[in-house]
């Protein structure tokens, strides 16, 4: 499919689940649906470089605060329009992208990913004894009621979020069908060899951290107006570093598929388990899901229907011939 | 600021003491990722997990926590090795280690943290012993024994650690597993087996760790993430899978970290230990007593 008429029909998806929000006809179903899009683009994001690059990064929650925080900084100084501020945000945290991956991916996988863990801890330590954007005591956005066209500022978000989560699965697929995505899976399959055939390792994987921190730093920048309230402990939150990472793995990381499967199957889980059981019950069902997954069935859902699909009617009918043969040519 | 000679020597003391505990703290990792290459992420949650025990034996039976610790360690080897069966059939066997192994023990990490948060919600708790609250004095210098005896506990646990490696045949083969298993099985060692038992013993140390940590400070399930910075660059900086080296670097993280609370406040204390991983990353990978 060619990008433009895949990017058409994901606008009419859009506008379909946006129709369909406002048909519902409760402001709720926004509210639930902002943070299933949210993690739709982080998981997104993440699998760009984890799945895609096959490097771990544990500092999902440290990116999306940047973000977050950059919005927080800003607004303190002068509120621009949100659109604004996702450049802001997205540029922030692809930048911290780019150097964290230029200090520690020049050595084994390993270290990155153990880097990315602490990354979380001082860029919260940083927020934290940062008083202009609260520290430790947090900060408040005023959300606006109403904005012009739309009219609720929450459908506002929504369509923001829906259309930065369009824009997260167009670039996914771009780079999997490009060059880039081709020197993304040498990476992952083996570095040495690409290495010396002439891959540039270090730069492909360069990109890919900074796409992968930007977008990701662009799904915070609206969650203060979202929120209202910013807190570092709950915006450096572990669940953000583990959804991001049980979304792709549960969905499936070779295509940007299984990342939109994932987000939307786990999110809208952890949203109904949320109001029908409690918060914490919810993060255990996604780290045993998370744990499980990678046992059992390590290509993800998308995997799993692959293997479904391509079990042919006679291959089903052969092995059964086999089981039942067997037993009687054996003397 | 008033710069003062008094404080300098008790910030460095201080930092010496921690620092022994960190030692404690890091040597389970030194032998998982340092020697066997496992990149176990989950270690702090195992360390709360042994704070815990401690804690709930001490409140009940009145015991010594580090007595608890010590026998409880038969049962964290036994979770160690089992841990390790599952990562060895599921990810090692299948040459998966690298995305889907540190996922499961990311998972793992969230899966105590969580299910510890469920039970015990998320209340400091401590425990009582009766060298919890007095301290030595020694001319100027303050040592609160509650630092103190872990400390020096932690340092009979490595030098334990260290006679085992370096002096019995199981040692040196976990020594070897890391350099060539090839060999190790021409010697007629099952490398799996080597490698689950050091695991094992790697996990073992948590629970010693875990008791000094509810010594030290009161606990809540999720402290262990603060240490999981520290754990990785005291690893690296001792030059992975050293345990002298770990001891050096624990301590010049400990005192690093002393001086960083004393003369600009403790709310910068967790950012010390990610700049000097950082720091070792980018100048000198191979760390202070590198193989």
């Amino acid at each position: 499919m060619r990008t433009p008429l895949f990017l058409l029909i994901c606008f009419v998806i859009a506008a379909a689940v946006f129709a369909g929000a406002i048909a519902f006809g409760n402001d709720y179903v926004f509210f639930a649906g902002y943070v299933v899009l949210q993690y739709v683009v982080l998981s997104t994001a993440w699998n760009i470089l984890g799945g895609y690059c096959g490097y771990v990064n544990f500092g999902s929650a440290a990116f999306f605060a940047l973000g977050a925080y950059s919005t927080v900084a800003i607004y303190k100084f002068y509120p621009l329009p949100i659109p604004l501020l996702l450049v802001v945000g997205g540029a922030v945290s692809g930048l911290v992208g780019f150097g964290m991956g230029y200090l520690t991916l020049r050595l084994r996988g390993a270290f990155f990913a153990i880097a990315t863990l602490a990354l979380a801890v001082v860029m919260e330590t940083l927020v934290v004894n940062w008083d202009y954007v609260g520290g430790s005591r947090g900060a408040y956005i005023v959300r606006p009621e109403e904005i012009y066209p739309i009219g609720n500022y929450i459908r506002y978000l929504f369509l923001i979020m829906l259309l930065l989560a369009v824009a997260a699965i167009t670039i996914a697929r771009l780079i999997e069908r490009s060059r880039l995505g081709y020197g993304f899976a040498t990476i992952r399959d083996d570095e040495l060899a690409a290495e010396a055939s002439g891959v540039p390792t270090l730069r492909l994987k360069l990109v890919a951290t900074t796409i992968s921190g930007a977008l990701m730093g662009m799904a915070g920048a609206p969650f203060p107006y979202y929120i209202g309230y910013l807190q570092p402990s709950s915006t450096f939150g572990l669940e953000y570093a583990v959804n991001s990472i049980a979304m792709p793995l549960i969905g499936g990381t070779t295509s940007w598929v299984g990342p939109l499967i994932g987000a939307v199957l786990l999110g809208s889980l952890q949203q109904i388990a949320t109001v029908t059981i409690s918060s914490a019950v919810n993060l255990l069902i996604v780290g045993c899901l998370l744990v499980g997954f990678v046992i059992v069935a390590p290509n993800g859902i998308v995997g799993l229907v692959h293997k479904y699909l391509q079990r042919k009617p006679d291959d089903f009918v052969g092995r059964r011939h086999v089981e039942t043969e067997s037993p009687e040519t054996v003397p | 600021m008033i710069f003062s000679f008094d404080l300098l020597i008790n910030a460095v003391a201080s930092g010496i003491l921690i620092g022994g505990f960190y030692a404690a703290v890091t040597c389970g990792v030194s032998i998982s990722f340092g020697i066997l290459d496992i990149v176990n992420i989950a270690h702090p949650a195992f360390i709360i997990l042994g704070s815990y025990v401690a804690y709930i034996v001490n409140t009940t039976f009145g015991v010594d926590p580090i007595v608890t610790a010590i026998v409880a360690t038969p049962l964290f080897y036994v979770l160690g090795a089992g841990i390790y069966q599952v990562y060895y059939v599921s990810f090692e066997k299948r040459g998966q280690e690298s995305l889907r192994g540190l996922a499961f023990f990311f998972g793992l990490l969230f899966i105590t943290e969580v299910s510890l948060v469920l039970y015990f919600g998320v209340d400091y708790r401590y425990v009582d012993a009766a060298y919890i609250g007095p301290s030595v004095h020694f001319g100027g210098l303050d040592m609160p024994l509650r630092i103190l005896v872990p400390c020096l506990v932690s340092l009979l646990l490595i030098a334990i650690l260290q006679l085992i490696l370096k002096r019995t045949f199981i040692g040196r083969a976990i020594m070897a597993v890391a350099q060539d298993h090839f060999a190790l099985r021409l010697m007629a060692v099952d490398p799996v087996r080597i490698k689950r038992i050091a695991f094992g013993i790697s996990i073992a140390t948590a629970s010693l760790a875990g008791a000094f940590l509810i010594i030290i400070q009161p606990v809540e399930p999720s402290v262990g993430r603060e240490y999981i910075g520290r754990i990785f660059a005291i690893c690296v900086l001792g030059g992975m899978g050293s345990l002298p080296g770990t001891v050096i670097a624990a301590m010049l993280l400990g005192i690093v970290e002393s001086l960083t609370s004393t003369f600009y406040g403790p709310s910068w204390a967790p950012a010390v230990s990610f700049g000097l991983l950082l720091l070792t990353l980018a100048v000198r990978p191979s760390g202070l007593m590198g193989r």
